[in-house]
C-alpha cells in the first residue's frame, strides 16, 4: 500500500497539533522548526518561536538549516544574544521546549551525549547544547522520537537533559524549578504523555494503523496505558499541502 | 556554603579573575591605537601554544572561519578550545591542535554528527567536559562580571552536570539548589562582526549569540570584519558599539570571513562547500587532504576567495541572504 505521506511528515504534523496558539516554543533543528511552521500557518497563527541563539518571533517564512543561521530571525520581533533568550526562559516565559535524542527513559530524561560507557564511548553523540537548558527551563517539553526498543530504555547510558529524573519530586529536590518538566513525547509509532502522580510515560494515542501491542513491544520499559487509547488522525491534505509547497519546497526534511 | 555535589570534569581553565584584571592594566590600552593588520600578523600576536581559545558565533553563522584557517595555516600546538562549533572547532582538533576541550554541542544540526569528534573522542581520547549552551554563555559572563562563579537553575540532576566542572550548593536565600558556575577567563577570543574600525570598535547586524559575553572574558580579542569603517560610523552610533576598541588586540579585514558559513544580511551558506568538507571528514586521508587544499598551501585569505570561485562565487553568495 502506497501510503498518502511518509513518516517523518506525520512527526511534523502531530506535533504542530501539540501546541496552543498565543504560546512560545523553544524550536530546535529539523522536525520542530517545520512543526512550528506549520503550527503557526494553521493551528498557532500567533506562535511565538524561541531560538536558543537570539531569534523571537521569527516570521518563520524561510525553513532554517540550523538554529543559529539569519534565518531564524528573519522578520522576527527580536535579535538578541544566546544568556537573553536562556534567562528569559530561565524567567519562566517559554511555554513549550522541543527535545531530541538517541535515548530515552520512561521518567523523560535523553541523551544526546554518547552511546555507551563515558570514558569510553561506542558512539560519541553532539552533546546538551541548549537541550539540558530547555528541559530545565521550558514549562512542557515535547520530545521528538524514533520508537525503536533501543531507544526507549530503562536505563540511558548518560542523562544530558533532565525528564522527571528518578521520579516524583526529584526535579524539585535537585534544584529545577517546579511545574516544568516533560509533557508529551511525539513518535513515528504514537503520542505519549506522562502519569501525573507517577510522572511514568503513558500512552495517549497510537498512530494510525499502529496497534498497542506494537508500541508496547518498541518500548523496552513498563508503559503505562489508559483505559481508553486514542487514534491520531493522519495527516490532512491541508497539512501536507502546506508542509510540501510551502514550508519545505526544496525537500530539505521531509 | 558547602558543597554538596562536583562535577568530575576538569577545570580546564582555572576562574583567574585577579590575574584577568592585571592582565587589562598591563596590556591593554584606552588609547586608540591602530591595531589593522593582516591575519597572519592578528594570530602571531593573539594566539600561542597552550591558549585556551573561543569562537564566537556558531559554526556556519557569523563565524571568523579565515581565522581559524590562519591558525591551521600557521600550526599551534597544545590549545584548548571552548567548543560550542562546528567546522571551526573540527578543523583545529583534526589538525591535531587540540589537547582539551570545554564542549556544549558538536555536530551538523541537519546533517548529522561530527566525524572529526566521533574519531577524537572514541579512539584518540581527546579530553571533553560537558556543559549546556546556557551553561558555557554564562561562564562567559560570570568573568565579564569579574565574579567567580554563577549560581544557575539548569544542568541540575543530569551527567551534563556530573561531567562538567562546577559544583551544587543549597542557595542561602531560599531558592533550593542551585548549580555554580565556573567564570570561563578565555586567553583569546576570535569574532567574526560585520563593520570594525581600525581601532576595534564593532558594530555587528542580528542576532548577537555571544559576541559581548566572550569579548569580556577574554585576556586577548581577535577581531575579523567584513569591512573596515571610520570612526565617523562608530562615533555616529556609539549606543552600537558592542565590542569597545579597548578590549581589542587587533582587527582583521576579512570579506567572506565566515564562509562556507553565512553572514546576516550580506551573504549566504555555501552549503555545497560544507557537505564537501562533510565527505572528506569521513576518513583521516581525506580530512588531511581538505586541510592541505583549502589552508596549509594557501598563503592567505585572499588566495582562498581564490580558490572557492572569487568574484562570481561572491555574487552567487550575496544573493543567497536573507533580506530584511
Amino acid at each position: 500500500m502506497t501510503e498518502r505521506y511518509n513518516g517523518t511528515e506525520l512527526l511534523i504534523c502531530l506535533s504542530a497539533r501539540v501546541m496552543e496558539d498565543r504560546s512560545s516554543a523553544f524550536i530546535g533543528t529539523g522536525v520542530p522548526m517545520l512543526a512550528a511552521a506549520l503550527a503557526k500557518r494553521l493551528y498557532a497563527p500567533e506562535l511565538v518561536s524561541v531560538f536558543e541563539f537570539g531569534g523571537i518571533g521569527s516570521s518563520l517564512k524561510y525553513l532554517p538549516r540550523g538554529v543559529g543561521e539569519s534565518k531564524t530571525f528573519y522578520r522576527a520581533l527580536v535579535a538578541t544574544g544566546i544568556c537573553d533568550v536562556m534567562e528569559t526562559a530561565a524567567r519562566g516565559f517559554v511555554t513549550y521546549g522541543f527535545l531530541g535524542g538517541a535515548q530515552i527513559d520512561m521518567y523523560g530524561n535523553l541523551n544526546s551525549t554518547v552511546i555507551g560507557d563515558y570514558e569510553h564511548p561506542k558512539v560519541r553523540l553532539p552533546g546538551s547544547g541548549g537541550g539540558n537548558d530547555v528541559g530545565s527551563f521550558c514549562w512542557r517539553t515535547i520530545a521528538i522520537m524514533r520508537h525503536e526498543p533501543q531507544r526507549f530504555i530503562p536505563k540511558l547510558d548518560f542523562v544530558t537533559t533532565p525528564g522527571y529524573l528518578s521520579g516524583p519530586g526529584a526535579r524539585e529536590a535537585a534544584g529545577l524549578f517546579p511545574g516544568s518538566g516533560p509533557y508529551r513525547v511525539v513518535t513515528n509509532l504514537a503520542t505519549l504523555g506522562y502519569d501525573e502522580e507517577s510522572k511514568r510515560m503513558q500512552l495517549i494515542a497510537v498512530n494510525p494503523g499502529v496497534t498497542v501491542e506494537e508500541v508496547v513491544a518498541a518500548t523496552s520499559f513498563p508503559l503505562l496505558l489508559p483505559a481508553k487509547v486514542e487514534e491520531n488522525a493522519p495527516p490532512t491534505d491541508e497539512e501536507l499541502r502546506a508542509l510540501r509547497e510551502e514550508i519545505d519546497p526544496e525537500h530539505l526534511y521531509i | 556554603m558547602e558543597v554538596l555535589e562536583s562535577g568530575r570534569g576538569r577545570l580546564l581553565q582555572t576562574p583567574d579573575l585577579d590575574g584577568l584584571r592585571r592582565w587589562n592594566r598591563e596590556h591593554k590600552s584606552m588609547a586608540l591605537v591602530d591595531k589593522l593588520v593582516d591575519e597572519h600578523e592578528a594570530v602571531r600576536r593573539c594566539i600561542d601554544d597552550g591558549d585556551y581559545i573561543g569562537f564566537e558565533l556558531y559554526g556556519t553563522c557569523r563565524a571568523p572561519l579565515s581565522i581559524v584557517r590562519e591558525i591551521v595555516r600557521q600550526g599551534r600546538r597544545h590549545l584548548r578550545l571552548v567548543g560550542q562549533g562546528l567546522q571551526d572547532v573540527d578543523w583545529l582538533v583534526a589538525a591535531g591542535m587540540v589537547d582539551a576541550m570545554d564542549i556544549t554541542y558538536n555536530a551538523y544540526e541537519v546533517h548529522g554528527l561530527s566525524s572529526v569528534l566521533r574519531r577524537a573522542v572514541e579512539k584518540q581520547g581527546l579530553e571533553v567536559v560537558e556543559w549546556s549552551n546556557a551553561g558555557i554563555a554564562w561562564r562567559f559572563k560570570a568573568a565579564a562580571m569579574g565574579v567567580p562563579f554563577l549560581p544557575i537553575k539548569s544542568m541540575l540532576g543530569t551527567d551534563t552536570f556530573v561531567r562538567s566542572a562546577g559544583k551544587v550548593t543549597e542557595d542561602p536565600f531560599g531558592n533550593g539548589r542551585v548549580m555554580l558556575l565556573p567564570a570561563l577567563v578565555v586567553d583569546c577570543a576570535v569574532i567574526h562582526v560585520h563593520r570594525a574600525d581600525r581601532f576595534g570598535n564593532c558594530q555587528l547586524d542580528g542576532i548577537s549569540g555571544f559576541a559581548l559575553e566572550i569579548a569580556r572574558a577574554s585576556r586577548k580579542v581577535l577581531i575579523s570584519a567584513e569591512e573596515i569603517v571610520d570612526t565617523e560610523t562608530i562615533r555616529q552610533y556609539p549606543e552600537r558599539n558592542v565590542i569597545p576598541y579597548f578590549l581589542v588586540d587587533a582587527v582583521v579585514h576579512a570579506p567572506f570571513g565566515s564562509h562556507p558559513g553565512e553572514m546576516p544580511y550580506l551573504y549566504g551558506r555555501d552549503e555545497p562547500s560544507t557537505l564537501a568538507w562533510l565527505e572528506s571528514a569521513k576518513t583521516l586521508e581525506g580530512t588531511e587532504a581538505f586541510l592541505d587544499q583549502t589552508m596549509r598551501r594557501l598563503p592567505n585569505h585572499a588566495a582562498y576567495l581564490e580558490l572557492i570561485g572569487g568574484a562570481a562565487k561572491q555574487a552567487e553568495l550575496r544573493a543567497l541572504a536573507v533580506g530584511r
